[in-house]
C-alpha cells in the first residue's frame, strides 16, 4: 500500500454543511463508518450525494463541521490521506489517448506503488481487459472504461473507497463482478461509500443504507424489508 | 524535493505522450506561429527587403505569447475533458508537483514552437540569430519560463471557469507584460547592428529576477489555488 504512514479504521462526519453560494448542498450531516462497512447513499438527483463523496475524498472542504479519518482531521492529513482514498466518479479520470495499460501504469506510479508493472497486470486481468491492454481507452465502450476506472481507483488498495454510480454502463456480468468486488473490499477492511440509483445492486452490496435528500442524511434500518420500500418510506416520512 | 520533481516529471511525461499521440497542440500552436509570422512579414517587410528596426524581436515575442496562450488553454482543457485534473488532485502527489508537471510539459511544447518560430523570424526579418546564439537561447528560455510559470498557474485556476478561454488572456497578459517587455528589449538589443552585450545581459538578469519571483509565488500559491 502506498502512503502507509496514515491509516484509519473509522470515519466520523460531524455536523457537516456545504454551501455553494446561497445553495445549501449538505445540511448538518452527521455520519460514522467503520472498517468493513459498505454504505449505499440513496437519493434523488441533486440531493447532495456527490457533494458528500467529494467532501469525504478531501477534495472539497465543508463550509462548517468536521470530517475525521481515525484520529486525524481532514485538514491535518495532507497528501498522505489521499493515498488511502480510492474514488470512482461520474467522470472516470482516464486519458483517452493513452492505452489501458498506460493509464494504470501512470496511476500506479503517481501513487508510488511498489512493483507497478505487476500491479498493473493484475488490474488489467481483474478489469477483464488483458487482451485490450494496449488499445487506446478512447476506443473503449462505457462499460470497459468503467471497469478500467474502477481498477484505477483500487490499484493502491485504499482504505476508503468512494463510488459514484459505479454500476453505470456495466453489463450484468460486469455488474455482478463489481458486487463481488465491493463485498471483497468490505471483507478486507475497506470502508465503502457507494452512491447509486440502482436499488437491486444497492441491496446486494449494502451493509448499511443512508438516504440523502435535500442535503440531509437519514440512515435506513437494516430490517430485511426491500430497500426500495424502506427508501420510499423514509422519503415519505421526511416529506410529511 | 526529489519526490516532487519525480512526480512532476511523471505528469509531464504523460502530457508529452498524450501530445505525441494526438499532436493537436503542436499542430495548432506551430500553425498559428507560422501564420502570424507570415502575416507580419507581408505587413512589415518592404519591397527592397528592408525591415523596420525592432520588428523582429517584437514579432517573435508577440507570436510566442499568443502561441503560448493557445497551448496553455488547450493543455488544461484536455485535463478537464474527463475530469482527469481531479484524478491528479486526488492522488497523493504534492500540489507543487502537479503544477510543475504541467509547467514542464508547456515549456517543452513551447521550446518546440520556438524551434520553428525563431529560424522563421530570422529568415523573414533578417534577424542575426548567429550573433550571440547562447544569449538568444537564454533570453528565450528565461522569457518562456516567466510567461509559462504564471500562465500555467492561471490556466489551472481557470480550468473550471465557464469563460476560461476569454479570461486567461485577460488575467495573464497584464501580469506577464514585464516579462514580454524584457524579452523584447533584450532580443532587440541582441539583434541591433551594434550589439551591446551589457544591455542584453541587463535584460537577461531582469528576466531571471522575474522568473524567480513568479515561480516562487506560483509554487507557494498553487496548493490552495488548485485545491477546490
Amino acid at each position: 500500500m502506498s502512503a502507509g504512514a496514515l491509516d484509519f479504521d473509522r470515519i466520523d462526519i460531524t455536523d457537516v454543511t456545504r454551501q455553494y453560494g446561497r445553495r445549501r448542498a449538505l445540511s448538518r450531516v452527521t455520519l460514522s463508518a467503520s472498517a468493513g462497512d459498505v454504505i449505499v447513499l440513496l437519493g434523488p438527483n441533486g440531493a447532495g450525494k456527490s457533494t458528500l463523496l467529494n467532501i469525504l475524498s478531501s477534495l472539497l472542504r465543508p463550509t462548517s463541521g468536521a470530517v475525521r479519518y481515525g484520529d486525524t482531521a481532514a485538514a491535518d492529513a495532507g497528501d498522505a490521506l489521499r493515498g488511502r482514498i480510492g474514488f470512482l466518479g461520474h467522470e472516470l479520470f482516464l486519458y483517452s489517448d493513452l492505452t489501458a495499460r498506460e493509464n494504470l501504469t501512470f496511476a500506479a506510479r503517481l501513487y508510488r506503488l511498489p512493483d507497478p508493472d505487476g500491479i498493473v497486470e493484475r488490474g488489467l486481468v481483474r478489469a477483464n481487459l488483458a487482451d485490450r491492454a494496449d488499445d487506446r481507452v478512447g476506443g473503449f465502450s462505457r462499460g470497459m472504461r468503467q471497469r478500467l476506472a474502477l481498477e484505477r481507483a483500487l490499484l493502491h488498495q485504499p482504505r476508503l473507497v468512494l463510488l459514484d454510480e459505479p454500476f453505470t454502463g456495466l453489463d450484468d456480468r460486469s455488474a455482478d463482478a463489481l458486487v463481488e468486488r465491493i463485498a471483497e473490499l468490505g471483507r478486507h477492511g475497506s470502508i465503502v461509500f457507494a452512491a447509486t440509483h440502482d436499488f437491486d445492486y444497492a441491496a446486494r452490496i449494502a451493509t448499511r443504507a443512508t438516504v440523502v435528500n435535500r442535503g440531509r442524511c437519514c440512515e435506513l434500518p437494516m430490517d430485511g424489508s426491500p430497500l426500495l420500500t424502506r427508501y420510499r418510506t423514509a422519503l415519505a416520512v421526511e416529506a410529511a | 524535493m526529489i519526490s516532487v520533481l519525480r512526480s512532476a516529471w511523471l505528469i509531464a511525461a504523460k502530457d508529452l505522450r498524450v501530445e505525441a499521440r494526438s499532436r493537436e497542440l503542436v499542430y495548432t500552436t506551430v500553425f498559428f506561429a507560422v501564420t502570424a509570422v507570415l502575416i507580419f512579414a507581408f505587413s512589415f517587410v518592404q519591397e527592397d527587403s528592408t525591415v523596420p528596426p525592432g520588428a523582429a524581436s517584437g514579432i517573435l515575442w508577440v507570436t510566442l505569447t499568443f502561441s503560448g496562450t493557445i497551448a496553455l488553454t488547450r493543455t488544461f482543457e484536455r485535463e478537464r475533458e474527463h475530469d482527469t485534473l481531479r484524478g491528479l488532485l486526488l492522488s497523493p502527489v504534492e500540489r507543487p508537483a502537479v503544477y510543475l508537471g504541467k509547467l514542464f510539459a508547456v515549456l517543452l511544447l513551447l521550446a518546440g514552437v520556438e524551434a520553428v518560430l525563431v529560424p522563421l523570424t530570422g529568415l523573414f526579418f533578417q534577424a542575426p540569430l548567429g550573433r550571440a546564439p547562447g544569449l538568444l537561447c537564454l533570453l528565450l528560455a528565461t522569457g518562456t519560463l516567466g510567461f509559462a510559470s504564471v500562465g500555467t498557474l492561471f490556466a489551472a485556476m481557470l480550468v473550471r471557469a465557464r469563460s476560461r478561454d476569454v479570461l486567461l488572456p485577460v488575467v495573464l497578459f497584464p501580469i506577464v507584460v514585464p516579462v514580454i517587455i524584457a524579452g523584447v528589449r533584450g532580443t532587440n538589443a541582441l539583434f541591433t547592428p551594434e550589439t551591446d552585450l551589457a544591455v542584453v545581459r541587463m535584460w537577461l538578469a531582469m528576466l531571471v529576477s522575474f522568473d524567480a519571483v513568479f515561480l516562487s509565488l506560483a509554487l507557494w500559491t498553487c496548493g490552495p489555488l488548485l485545491g477546490e
